[in-house]
């Protein structure tokens, strides 16, 4: 009966992803990974590492970030729908960032 | 079976026990439609506090930019063990919520209503650090506004031991830029403690709804759905600790 | 078939025809049963009338606007008031008029039933949508009530921070509400066309006019909390002077209007991309033939939205921007248009030959086609810098933003709303009086606008109320223009309610046209279908339709 309503052009393939039931080892292995990062991040704001600092210190939450997101809130787990959907609303966040900074930096070549 | 629209068929009766909750709306065909249209509806709510933060996170990330060494002093006044202290609070929380849901999951009602009660608990726990925090600026006079006090940051306080002070000391009118990063730390963090307390109001609320059972029947929507808004606010903490508290604290530098 | 061939209209006997029995205007009586409704035709309704008040609201301080600027002097009113009017205006039009106008009232209506589903997917969401409209009505309302602002519906910093005592915050905190009513609204019809579509309604089975809202919608979910936020900013600014927009304090205005144009840029796109769905959709039926490139015009209503938000600072050519910036953002305008034109050329083509006949939403839909080519071009001469710093800030701009605005989404809606009024209300409206409003609009619009490119490109500023005495006579032109185009708004206002006690029957398919809205009763019955339909035909598929027979057709519902 599916072939009868195959869409070529659905390529978000929602349909009956979301049955894994992700167990609390999982979880505790994503909590103690989240409190090293915690402490690997307090400890490199102590060391001068110039330029890499805040690079580090936001790498390491984003790092954070994406495994809650994978997860705590089961994207890992879910249909290609609801990843795109995260990508696209980071995406929109990035284009608003980035296009806003490059009026910004351009207006102070050498300052940034 | 993919791309098909949900409609039920005989052929996965053996599959998922096609039982019509009794929360089964009359335009969804099947659970399964409802829940992951509920699912998917909360991401795109999700996404909406992303471009909502968006803004402050980028007003942020200018002045700190423009005002790079009144940020650093205005920073170093905020206290790591708190902050650290807090992130792990939350860190837990979020640890917490997810093991709600897989309480929900598997119908555990007493271990769901454990955890979404540890959950508020520590998202109470985080609030009342915060209001220590808040307290003790509002004490030094480092609230923006007419009794903002420059003072410290114009005359740091020198280290007993070193002789030397404990911050590289600012001009007046660079030590008065540390209200704009006194203003978007009470902004960032002011927005993301109405997001907590919002989410705090609703668990109180799933809560006593799941100590009457309402989530350990099969239908888990409402505590997936609200798992998803809690990390969001979780994770939205975690960037903000390390942009507030860690801009540079090395010493000497 | 209709025996003559000036018209396709085809109604029933009207010496036997009856409104259907059940219906879901007549399921549950009281006020309760639509104040508290999940029903989303009943809840497009709710919205059709409060967005009409508003729009007439709106139109007074048009009205008043145009007045003050029949004589150069500024002899109506004082300065402070005509920046309150022009500033009311605008929020009014932008926010609770031309946002929500097809996608809270046509979309809500008939995406569902568009798509063979029962209703949309979250109803209570939908109608916590029209009561925060109403609650930001209301404190727009308020703002008004209490003295008005000034500050112009971009709420300009510091001007609005800063330097005026109006009552900016009860504005903000308006629009600030009426913002979450759209973002519910797109959230809605977003989840609801990916996951509701019924059995063999594939995606490029869709009408068009479901993909025109399906971009408009994903503009509303990530554009307009870029907006909250700002507003938010606005207030705190203004409340506890937190500094992150004053320069005294080391804020920067500039951010504001980034932030602000981030979302307001998109805006214009949430607001024109409904009412180019409606427009392929009159237009296919009234030519009786397929859109022509239907993955074409679904494509670019994406790819609008997409590009949408890569122009805002087309916006802020002149407030300071780098020069690297003016040129990225003036490449990025250019290519923004290209879609937009896409669509254009595919209705033109969609036309060639077809079975034209000229029902009143055909003479909208061609309206919308002359003036949103106009009004778009204009926006090309805009994007490009060397002219922007010449005609910003002019009646140039005032002049583009209504052509594409009025003469395009404006046509629209009144395209849509007299397209599914028989639908909606199973009764026709009268053609004759119709016809007439549509022609009077036109002539009106052209008489009010055209003018006013020529003002602004001989220099006259716009937001004043005073203005060089050579600028009179077309001043005097724009003001006769705006009487009429009055008039030509308030024709359907009468005539659409008087068709509901008294105009024809209009029976399941007056226009004869395709989609599944069309093959259900008029008015349609609460859950639309009384069996889920299975869709095995493309969008638009006219032989498919003409070997139906009526029983066949309408056996869906």
């Amino acid at each position: 009966m599916s072939s009868e309503h195959h869409d070529p052009a659905n390529i978000t393939n929602p349909e009956h992803a979301d049955h894994h039931i992700v167990g609390p080892k999982t979880y505790a292995i994503i909590f103690v990974t989240l409190l090293t990062f915690t402490g690997i991040t307090v400890a490199a704001a102590f060391v001068d590492l110039g330029i890499l600092n805040p690079i580090i210190a936001l790498a390491i939450a984003s790092t954070k970030a994406v495994i809650v997101i994978l997860f705590f809130m089961h994207v890992f787990y879910q249909s290609k729908l609801i990843k795109l959907t995260v990508a696209s609303g980071f995406f929109t966040f990035l284009v608003l960032i980035t296009m806003t900074l490059s009026d910004y930096m351009s207006r102070a070549w050498g300052l940034w | 079976m993919d791309n098909a629209i949900a409609v039920a068929h005989d052929t996965h009766a053996e599959e998922h026990h096609h039982v019509a909750l009794p929360q089964h709306r009359h335009h969804f065909e099947t659970e399964q439609q409802q829940r992951e249209a509920g699912t998917f509806g909360m991401w795109l709510f999700l996404l909406t506090e992303i471009m909502f933060f968006g803004g402050l996170f980028f007003a942020y990330l200018l002045y700190r930019n423009w005002y790079n060494p009144a940020f650093v002093a205005a920073s170093n006044q905020l206290s790591i063990p708190l902050g650290t202290v807090n992130t792990g609070v939350l860190i837990s929380s979020g640890f917490f919520m997810a093991l709600g849901v897989w309480a929900a999951e598997v119908r555990k009602k007493g271990l769901l209503v454990i955890f979404l009660i540890l959950t508020t608990l520590s998202g109470l726990v985080f609030l009342g650090v915060k209001y220590f925090e808040y307290k003790e600026k509002w004490e030094k006079h480092h609230i923006p506004g007419a009794n903002f006090d420059i003072s410290e940051f114009v005359n740091p306080p020198i280290n007993p031991k070193t002789h030397k002070p404990i911050e590289q000391p600012l001009a007046p009118d660079m030590a008065q830029k540390t209200q704009v990063f006194f203003s978007l730390y009470f902004a960032m963090t002011g927005m993301h403690a109405l997001h907590m307390i919002i989410g705090i109001v609703l668990l109180g609320w799933l809560t006593w709804r799941a100590q009457k059972g309402e989530f350990s029947s099969g239908y888990v929507a409402p505590i997936e759905n609200f798992g998803l808004y809690w990390h969001f606010v979780d994770i939205v903490w975690i960037f903000l600790f390390p942009l507030l508290y860690l801009i540079n604290r090395h010493p000497g530098s | 078939m209709s025996a003559t061939s000036s018209t396709i209209v085809n109604l029933p006997d009207q010496r036997t025809a009856t409104l259907p029995k059940k219906n879901y205007i007549n399921a549950e009586d009281g006020m309760l049963s639509w104040l508290l409704t999940g029903d989303h035709k009943r809840i497009a309704i709710l919205y059709l009338i409060s967005i009409t008040f508003f729009f007439f609201l709106g139109g007074i301080f048009a009205g008043l606007i145009r007045l003050e600027l029949l004589t150069p002097q500024p002899d109506l009113v004082a300065s402070d008031t005509y920046n309150k009017l022009f500033s009311m205006h605008g929020i009014i039009m932008v926010f609770l008029f031309l946002v929500p106008s097809v996608p809270a009232t046509i979309g809500n209506f008939l995406i569902p039933i568009m798509i063979g589903a029962k209703d949309l997917a979250f109803p209570k969401i939908n109608l916590l949508s029209w009561y925060l409209y109403m609650a930001g009505g209301l404190f727009t309302l308020a703002a008004l009530v209490l003295g008005g602002v000034d500050t112009g519906w971009t709420f300009t910093t510091p001007l609005s921070t800063h330097y005026l005592n109006t009552h900016v915050v009860t504005a903000g905190l308006g629009v600030f509400i009426i913002g979450f009513s759209s973002i519910f609204t797109g959230l809605n019809f977003i989840v609801t066309i990916h996951r509701m579509r019924a059995p063999g309604m594939t995606w490029f089975r869709l009408p068009l006019f479901v993909w025109s809202n399906y971009a408009a919608s994903i503009l509303m979910v990530l554009g307009t909390p870029v907006l909250a936020i700002t507003l938010v900013l606005v207030v705190l600014e203004r409340t506890i002077h937190i500094g992150v927009f004053d320069p005294t304090l080391g804020g920067d205005p500039l951010l504001f209007q980034h932030l602000f144009w981030f979302y307001s840029h998109p805006a214009v796109y949430i607001m024109i991309l409904p009412g180019m769905g409606v427009i392929s959709e009159v237009i296919s039926t009234f030519s009786r033939k397929r859109v022509f490139g239907y993955s074409a015009v679904a494509f670019s209503s994406v790819a609008i939205a997409l590009f949408g938000f890569f122009v805002w600072a087309h916006h802020m050519f002149i407030m300071g921007v780098s020069n690297y910036s003016a040129l990225v953002f003036s490449l990025l305008t250019m290519l923004v248009a290209v879609p937009s034109a896409i669509k254009t050329f595919n209705w033109a083509f969609t036309m060639q030959k077809g079975s034209i006949t000229f029902e009143t939403p055909m003479m909208y839909a061609f309206g919308f086609l002359g003036l949103f080519t106009i009004g778009g071009m204009t926006g090309v001469f805009l994007g490009a810098l060397g002219m922007d710093i010449h005609l910003t800030e002019t009646y140039f701009i005032v002049a583009h933003f209504h052509f594409v605005m009025v003469g395009g989404m404006l046509m629209a809606f009144l395209a849509g709303v007299h397209f599914w009024w028989p639908k909606m209300t199973g009764r026709m409206y009268p053609e004759a009086l119709s016809k007439l409003a549509a022609v009077t609009t036109f002539i009106g619009f052209n008489l009010t606008f055209l003018p006013q490119f020529i003002l602004g490109y001989l220099g006259m500023p716009r937001r004043y109320h005073s203005y060089p005495p050579e600028f009179q006579v077309l001043n005097v032109l724009s003001t006769a223009g705006a009487t009429v185009l009055g008039i030509g708004y308030m024709l359907p206002l009468i005539y659409l309610a008087w068709s509901l006690k008294y105009g024809a029957i209009a029976g399941n398919n007056p226009w004869q046209a395709t989609g599944l809205e069309w093959q259900i009763q008029s008015p349609p019955l609460t859950e639309n279908f009384l069996e889920t339909p299975v869709i095995d035909y493309e969008a638009y598929d006219y032989e498919w339709l003409a070997h139906k027979t009526e029983h066949e057709v309408t056996t869906v519902g």
